[in-house]
């Protein structure tokens, strides 16, 4: 076995015992980017340099035999909305092509303070507007087991990288589900946390009362480490919550005996692909069969959940989005006559379709005379939804229901209907909108070979009934530890 | 629930500062008049006596010390504008000299 193929928890073990160095893993990775990146193109940045003086501060570290954090000398690839200091940040938006933040998030801080190594910044949907990240201004972004299918999105390149061994781990954001799609087409481990629960300092907004960031790993152990390293209230972003942080390790633990388990009906009903929903309930039984309670519930206002999160995250996306006019950041058009034609050229050009589809949707949701009529009424409708979790939480402890309604697509197969691909999302988005913590992880494979996920959902803040739930499963089961065979073909 | 025209298209595109050609406009209208009328499904519920949510933690007015702290050096805000002068971000001229 080569050394990206390792786990982050694998390798921490070999580094410490110093069998590895953290310079031959970061090598390792670099010669895995070398032989499938060009196949797979989930970077839009690669930081070599400054991954090598990384590894070799951690060996340092290693060698004076210093107390190392799990994540010491761990190649980690970073998706490109986090603001990453004197290193480009683009969000995949041609407005941000040339944008260094003089600033790192909160995130990075935290994961320097532990020593990780930065592999470089990965593609996204342009803004993480997406479902697919076909939505990138510089590149398609291929699914690694299968190249002609897309990754899933906005987090694809984050998925993508991990799937194909060109990262240890990773970081996504998901505003409607864009770490659990992915990380579910991709099959590998992405989990959302509660809203509030990791501070969102230096990402770059897109929906303020729904964004959050969150991990991408191959197995649910290497989730529970990254969380620890990134969980906590942070005075620079007051919507982060002062809630106790647990040590999320201490829930890795191969029993859910009495647990239990909901299944809402409303997850699997039409327009669910056949195969997938297989795949689910086979996991469902699995975990009836360790020990759990299944027990079917309703949350009745699912249906509702798209038309809620297409009113709310444009809205509030168009007026996150306001501050990028050409001024202070990124790109401006050519010789502009005065002040408004330039906002608007500039604007005009920098922002992508989708991204402009989605600021004319807030835009107008939000204009006068119609904002009672659809951001109140989303908002409303947003409470409904939102009491039907509260009300499954009193009778159970996680929800198990698939992460999408299909595997990975094809290439181009969804970009000409704008609704189409929304409805990619409606599985996710309800969640996302009770800030409820979440994971998707890999549940099997339908038959043309492509992962599916199984999607775990908790209460706020009770991350570790999800962890206990999904480690016991993994404990239980190999899909986590397939790996895709990725063709050596010129031509994608 | 509304049905929108390309007029309504080209005056929030004005809201939101960006700029279409016709064909950009039409688009838009037929896209966007898609989406609404799939969002219209909101109007099935009964929402009269439900409170909005907004954000899901009841946070209020979060408020810090007025402590004056160092920011950013001016020349790293300043680095990445496409112009900056004498320490000033510089946009097309706003105001009339006769």
């Amino acid at each position: 076995m080569s050394l990206y193929q390792f786990t982050a928890h694998e390798l921490h073990d070999k580094l410490k015992a110093r069998e590895i160095t953290a310079v031959e893993l970061t090598e390792s990775v670099f010669e895995r980017i070398e032989e499938v990146e060009p196949q797979v193109k989930g970077y839009l940045t690669l930081t070599k340099e400054i991954a090598l003086q990384q590894a070799n501060a951690a060996d340092i570290g290693f060698q004076n035999g210093d107390e190392m954090s799990p994540l010491a000398g761990i190649p980690i690839a970073i998706k490109d909305v986090i603001c990453t200091k004197d290193v480009r940040t683009t969000c995949a938006s041609k407005i941000l092509n040339n944008f260094v933040p003089p600033y790192d998030a909160t995130v990075m801080t935290k994961l320097h303070q532990q020593g990780v190594v930065m592999i470089g910044k990965t593609n996204m949907d342009e803004f993480a507007m997406g479902s697919s990240t076909e939505n990138s201004a510089y590149q398609i972004t291929h699914n690694p087991w299968d190249l002609d299918t897309i990754p899933g999105g906005s987090s694809g390149g984050s998925a993508a990288v991990v799937a194909a061994d060109t990262a240890i781990c990773s970081l996504g954001s998901d505003t409607g589900g864009s770490i659990r799609q992915p990380a579910a087409l991709c099959g590998v481990v992405g989990m959302k946390p509660t809203y509030g629960r990791i501070s969102r300092y230096g990402l770059i907004a897109f929906a303020s009362s729904l964004d959050q960031i969150g991990p991408f790993t191959k197995d649910v152990t290497d989730c529970a480490i990254v969380l620890n390293a990134l969980c906590g209230k942070d005075e620079m972003d007051s919507t982060s919550v002062n809630v106790p942080v647990p040590d999320f390790t201490q829930s890795l633990i191969n029993d859910i005996q009495g647990l239990k388990i909901g299944v809402p009906e409303e997850y699997f009903t039409e327009g669910l692909d056949t195969e997938v929903a297989d795949k689910v309930q086979e996991a469902i039984s699995k975990l009836e069969s360790l020990g759990a309670s299944i027990i079917n519930i309703s949350l009745p206002h699912t249906e509702y959940a798209i038309a809620t999160y297409y009113i709310i995250a444009p809205a509030e996306a168009s007026a996150n989005l306001a501050r990028f006019d050409g001024v202070r950041y990124g790109y401006r058009t050519e010789d502009p006559v005065d002040l408004i034609g330039m906002y608007k050229k500039t604007r005009s050009k920098g922002f992508g379709e989708e991204v402009k589809r989605r600021i004319m949707l807030g835009t107008f949701a939000l204009s006068t005379g119609y904002q009672d009529a659809y951001y109140k009424k989303a908002q409303k409708v947003r409470t409904l939804i939102k009491s039907d979790f509260d009300a499954a939480f009193e009778q159970v402890d996680v929800i198990a229901t698939p992460t999408s309604p299909t595997p990975a697509f094809k290439i181009g197969e969804r970009t000409a209907d704008p609704l189409q691909m929304y409805l990619c999302d409606v599985m996710t988005t309800p969640a996302s909108q009770a800030g409820l913590p979440g994971i998707s992880v890999p549940c099997g494979f339908v038959e043309n070979g492509l992962p599916v996920g199984l999607q775990l959902l908790a209460a706020p803040f009770a991350e570790e009934s999800i962890l206990r739930v999904a480690y016991t499963y993994q404990q239980n089961t190999e899909y986590h530890l397939q790996k895709p065979v990725i063709s050596n073909s010129d031509d994608k | 629930m509304a049905t929108i025209t390309t007029e309504g298209v080209s005056h929030v595109a004005n809201l939101a500062r960006l700029e279409f050609n016709d064909e950009e406009t039409k688009d838009f209208t037929e896209q966007l008049a898609r989406i609404l009328d799939y969002i219209g499904k909101l109007n099935e519920l009964e929402t009269d006596d439900v409170p909005p949510t907004s954000h899901i933690h009841p946070l209020h007015n979060i408020t810090k010390p007025d402590v004056v702290k160092t920011s950013l050096p001016r020349d790293a805000v300043l680095a990445n504008a496409p112009e900056a002068e004498e320490g000033f971000f510089g946009v097309p001229r706003v105001i009339d000299v006769d």
